[in-house]
């Protein structure tokens, strides 16, 4: 097991930066998800880490050792492709073995490290089959196993998951993570998924448009997002951005939302007569029947049963929010309902420089869509 | 509207029909001839279905002299052929398709390009340099004008080969221990190899085939086409239906095998 650090890394694809100026630390031992958008970089990160991709500029560390211009089998790391990339001219065996016979270790240690490795990935009944007599959740098993066998340093993990149906991908998913934390395994570990990063990482980093946006535990990521991309590509619905002046009333910092008043936190003092975003998650806002000090009044768009909550669609003032409300709990579109907005799950994210400030809201929520449905593609086409 | 779209249907198959029986009655009748008496050869109206197998035929044409000989030069043409354009044609396909490299299109066009170049002009210069050299009248000789030929081919079909051979296998391969040149040898080529295998028959066959630049860079050691060539005129019936099914049933046989790597060969060149 090793420690990975990536120093000012760049990959360049013509002009175009696919991977820019990345500073990351992965601690050994770690689980670290990049996640980001399709054509985010990320993938290019990793190869860059496997040494599958020469980098144009900085540095890669893997164990203390500078990899930058190793080739991939010198790196003493281990890769999950995407499309399993299992041999189809070998017997499960083979494949797991190939890295161990590789390394010219002896016939009884392949011997003992393939069957340890296929036990763990519960692949024992298949050793003797060719790849094409699996299914493709079976393949997938045998190119974790394959991976895990040489006992590599690192363990890379380009979108494993993306190619099983949905159901399947929730039961690797929790077996993958109990596996890997159980091998206490240095893995890096790429997804477009949210739920998948904020499900298994130890930490997540965000990318978009080849740089890390933001690196942090999962539930920081989530709470505490460092921008609006951030904000609107985790979480299921995303988000809620909405515009307020923020203002000193009775010696206290508060959010006009329209007429309605908002208490804030007391560091918002410093930006106070400015307009600025805040950043709302859906189940921080609470839905009260009827009008109150501190209350927001909205009208309902929409009312979507989910099962364990309604999502509903209001209108407040200007801003269209998203708002978790009890499963037992139906307006009548257009009827009138307040939102209750709690100060300290508030989420700051920029000063309004003017105007174009609700257009960049709206650029991100767009852009968002589209990344959501590109995501949806992905998975149905894979 | 449907009626003429079934119209349509019709007129294509009956198009396809006849281009199909346009090639395959004459195959028929030779390969017909090739196998029957000497005597039934001659006969006239021709019997339409096999009535009188016979080798009879094709021991005469194989014990006429000079086509032994022959026969043995064009295997060992088309033997030097295949490993010298495989040789060279491989390692080109397989850069074609991994590498996306300044002017590889342009490369790729000039390949096809070099067929646009007939062999017969080609022929004349090619034996003044082979009389120089010495390798005229030779196997050397006509092998190596046989590789100009089949070279294009070798490069496209084993391009469209690894083509189809994914990245991430070779990959895989190589965050497992391996150099790029060992990835190839124990991942890429037992994947490739049965269109590498369809690769070797087809520049064979293309060479097996081959009769201007054979009748031109030889006199005394002719290969099995130009032999035929030369004594077409002087032989009887029997001899010229024999030898058309002994050059016709290579190639048949060949397309049959490799058709389907040739229909790949530019949509997945391209991917």
């Amino acid at each position: 097991m090793a420690h990975v650090r990536f120093q000012g890394v760049t990959k360049l694809f013509g002009d175009v930066a696919a991977v820019d100026n990345v500073e990351l630390e992965v601690s050994d031992g770690e689980f670290v998800v990049l996640l980001g958008p399709s054509g985010c970089g990320k993938t290019t990160l990793l190869r860059c880490l496997a040494g599958l991709e020469r980098v144009d500029g900085g540095r890669v560390e893997i164990g203390g050792r500078d990899a930058t211009d190793l080739p991939p089998r010198k790196r003493r790391i281990a890769m999950v492709f995407q499309s399993y990339a299992v041999f189809p001219h070998m017997r499960v065996y083979d494949n797991v073995a190939f890295g161990l016979k590789m390394q010219k270790e002896s016939k009884v240690t392949i011997k003992e490290r393939v069957e340890s490795a296929a036990g763990l990935l519960h692949i024992e009944d298949f050793l003797h089959r060719y790849p094409a007599q699996l299914s493709g959740g079976q393949r997938q098993r045998v190119a974790v196993a394959r991976a895990l066998a040489t006992k590599a340093d690192v363990l890379l993990m380009d979108e494993p998951l993306s190619n099983l149906d949905a159901l399947l991908r929730l039961e690797m998913r929790a077996e993958l993570k109990a596996l890997l934390q159980k091998l206490g395994a240095t893995t890096i570990y790429v997804t477009h998924d949210q739920v998948e990063a904020l499900s298994m990482g130890d930490r997540i980093a965000v990318m978009n448009a080849g740089r890390i946006i933001q690196v942090d535990s999962p539930l920081a990521v989530y709470d505490r997002p460092a921008d609006m991309f951030v904000g609107g590509f985790i979480g299921t619905p995303p988000m809620n951005f909405v515009r307020a002046e923020v203002a000193i009333e009775d010696g206290r910092p508060v959010a006009r939302l329209g007429d309605a008043t908002v208490r804030l936190d007391e560091d918002a003092r410093a930006h106070a007569g400015r307009t600025a975003i805040l950043g709302v998650r859906a189940e921080s806002i609470e839905v009260e029947a009827a009008a109150g000090d501190g209350l927001v009044p909205a009208t309902v768009v929409v009312v979507e049963p989910l099962g364990s909550h309604n999502l509903l669609t209001v209108r407040a003032g200007a801003n269209v929010l998203k708002v978790s409300a009890r499963p037992d709990l139906f307006p009548a579109p257009e009827s009138e309902i307040w939102l209750r907005i709690a100060p300290d799950r508030i989420r700051w994210m920029e000063r309004d420089g003017g105007g174009a400030m609700a257009e960049e809201t709206a650029d991100v929520l767009r852009s968002r869509e589209a990344i959501l449905s590109q995501a949806g593609n992905e998975a149905s086409t894979g | 509207m449907t009626a003429r779209a079934a119209l349509g249907r019709i007129g294509v198959h009956l198009a396809a029909i006849l281009l199909a029986l346009w090639v395959l009655i004459p195959i028929y009748f030779i390969t017909l001839a090739a196998f029957s008496t000497q005597e039934s050869v001659y006969q006239y109206p021709k019997a339409l279905l096999p009535t009188d197998l016979s080798t009879d035929t094709m021991s005469f044409f194989l014990h006429s002299e000079g086509i032994v000989p022959s026969l043995q030069r064009s295997v060992i043409v088309a033997l030097l052929t295949l490993v010298i354009s495989l040789g060279i044609g491989t390692p080109a396909g397989y850069a074609l398709a991994r590498f996306s490299f300044r002017g590889a299109d342009t490369f790729r066009l000039s390949v096809v390009g070099t067929r646009a170049f007939p062999i017969v002009i080609l022929s004349i210069p090619l034996a003044v340099t082979f009389v120089r050299w010495g390798i005229d009248d030779t196997v050397y000789g006509v092998a190596f004008a046989h590789t100009a030929l089949a070279l294009p081919f070798a490069v496209l079909v084993t391009s469209s080969v690894f083509a189809g051979i994914s990245v991430e296998l070779e990959e895989a391969a190589m965050t497992l221990g391996c150099s790029r040149a060992s990835a190839i040898a124990r991942v890429i080529l037992p994947l490739a190899l049965p269109g590498l295998a369809a690769a070797a028959i087809f520049v064979f066959i293309i060479s097996w085939n081959e009769v201007f630049a054979a009748a031109i860079l030889t006199l005394q050691h002719r290969t099995l086409p130009a032999q035929v060539l030369a004594v077409l005129n002087a032989s009887p019936l029997p001899f010229k239906f024999a030898g058309g099914f002994f050059l016709l049933a290579p190639s048949l046989i060949v397309i049959l095998i490799i058709r389907k790597y040739l229909f790949n060969m530019w949509g997945r060149v391209v991917k």
